[in-house]
């Protein structure tokens, strides 16, 4: 069973959502899709000051295996991407909910959090697979 | 109901991710399929190939047998343990499979084939054999560990007794011997030096153990895969099948068209399909920009479309490379569709890494 900090919350498309406490959200990906994604090669990143809908395709994840669409978790403005990823995208694989974030977002209606799952409901979901 | 290697328990405690491969449970990775590529184009990793299909020949007419069966000549090979790879076709230039053969003396072979094809192979084998004086043995009793990488021999030597590294001294690319309880090979899927180890099924754990003592990574099948593609090899199902001919598959030189009275099966179509100019041909392509090509996606070449038979992103490159079938008259340069989008590809032949080094 993989690890599912209770802290966090999640969309059933295996992202994780961290409140930093300023309006802003970090957004990665879960560690049980990085172990189904297997070995990351690329990772494409939205642009800062995107506009993103919850729900939008917003980034790709590239593995050895396959190439997996990433979805806003909630809509807002993207405030800063991990650049890092360019040149090391192994470290989604090493520390999925660390070092291997994906972007953060401003939210424009916090209200959407509520849609999000818990951790209990994500581990609920991904024992579904 | 999937079938388990001897080494299954040895994987698991490695932990192996284990995957169902052609109905057998093999190692997908162990952690990091890329770290176990790098090893084995750095040091040295080992494969479980155990579900592989080793089949004895033995017999009077062993040679006038195979003569038959392959493309190849084995008539070519005089020296004991000398190996050949070739293709096993149907009557319409099809490849059946893909196998090594390896030669002892004219009246015993034998021969590696895929586990994938296993029951059609020796359907095939038996059913060609009719007429000829030949015994035609599975031997599932053995396993096959291959150990490649720089470092491969130097590590393996630490498990080989002193008769078994006297065996293997000196032994040139594409041979093998029977050294003490292990038929050693100088054969591989990866590109680069090392050995095929057949182990009888009760000593393959102990083998396991002890490479893995002298520094020889588990690799697993993720990494198999993106070894042999680099170094540009086939792999069966995907790159050719029975209807894709060896024409068409960068397996020209796996067939033995002298002397022109051998009539191997297949040989009238091949004929006919070389006269013709009529295959497609299989070719690299290269992109060296963001994106991996993966297999089925379309090529578009000048006056026509081809496919990609096999793609991956190459680890020792850093970019993605692909094993594709197009016309012949294909360029330089073709566009794959990749996401929805047309992306320029660079074609290359059909090899991209050996021994460790980039080659295009």
């Amino acid at each position: 069973m993989s690890n599912i900090p209770s802290e966090l919350k999640y969309a059933s498309s295996h992202e994780w959502v961290r409140d930093e406490g300023d309006g802003t959200y970090t957004v990665g990906i879960t560690e049980h899709a990085q172990e189904l994604l297997g070995d990351m090669v690329f990772v494409e990143l939205p642009e800062v000051d995107d506009e993103v809908d919850a729900g939008e395709d917003c980034a790709v994840a590239e593995s050895v295996k396959a190439a997996s669409d990433i979805y806003a978790p909630i809509s807002g403005t993207i405030v800063a991407i991990n650049e890092e990823l360019e040149d090391a995208p192994e470290t989604v694989n090493n520390d999925a909910y660390g070092d291997g974030w994906l972007f953060r977002i401003k939210a424009s209606d916090e209200s959407e959090l509520d849609n999000l799952l818990s951790a209990e409901d994500y581990a609920n979901t991904i024992d579904e697979d | 109901m999937t079938s388990k290697t001897v080494l299954h328990a040895k994987h698991l405690e490695a932990g192996a991710k284990m995957v169902d491969f052609h109905g057998w449970e093999m190692p997908i990775n162990y952690g990091s399929q890329i770290e176990e590529h790098n090893a084995v184009r750095n040091d040295a990793g080992m494969f479980d190939v155990s579900h592989m299909t080793i089949v004895d020949v033995v017999g009077d007419d062993a040679k006038a047998f195979l003569r038959k069966l392959v493309a190849n000549d084995v008539a070519k090979l005089t020296k004991p343990g000398k190996a050949l790879y070739t293709g096993m076709l149907n009557e319409q230039g099809g490849v059946i499979d893909d196998l090594i053969i390896y030669f002892f003396t004219e009246t015993n072979y034998r021969l590696v084939v895929n586990s994938a094809t296993r029951e059609k192979d020796l359907a095939h084998i038996a059913k060609v054999s009719e007429g000829y004086a030949v015994e035609v043995t599975e031997r599932p009793e053995y396993a096959m560990i291959a150990v490649q990488g720089p470092n491969a021999k130097a590590k393996t030597a630490a498990v080989l007794s002193d008769e078994q590294k006297a065996a293997v001294e000196g032994m040139k690319p594409f041979f093998g011997v029977q050294a003490g309880d292990l038929f050693i090979a100088t054969t591989g899927y990866t590109g680069e030096d090392g050995y095929e180890i057949v182990v009888h099924n009760d000593g393959a754990a102990d083998l396991w153990q002890k490479l893995l003592e002298a520094g020889v990574a588990p690799a697993g099948l993720g990494a198999r895969d993106t070894l042999r593609l680099e170094a540009g090899m086939n792999l069966y199902g995907l790159d050719m099948d029975e209807s894709v001919s060896p024409l068409a598959a960068n397996m020209a030189w796996t067939i033995a068209w002298e002397p022109e009275d051998r009539d191997f099966i297949g040989r009238s179509a091949l004929e006919q399909q070389r006269a013709d100019k009529s295959t497609d041909k299989l070719v690299g392509l290269v992109l060296e920009t963001k994106g991996v090509l993966r297999g089925g996606s379309k090529v578009i070449v000048e006056g026509g479309e081809g496919v990609i038979t096999s793609g991956t992103f190459s680890p020792t490159l850093g970019y993605s490379v692909a094993l594709a079938r197009v016309p012949r008259s294909t360029g330089d340069t073709a566009q794959v569709e990749m996401r929805k989008k047309l992306v320029d590809v660079k074609v290359v032949k059909p090899c991209f890494v050996r021994n460790g080094k980039a080659v295009i």
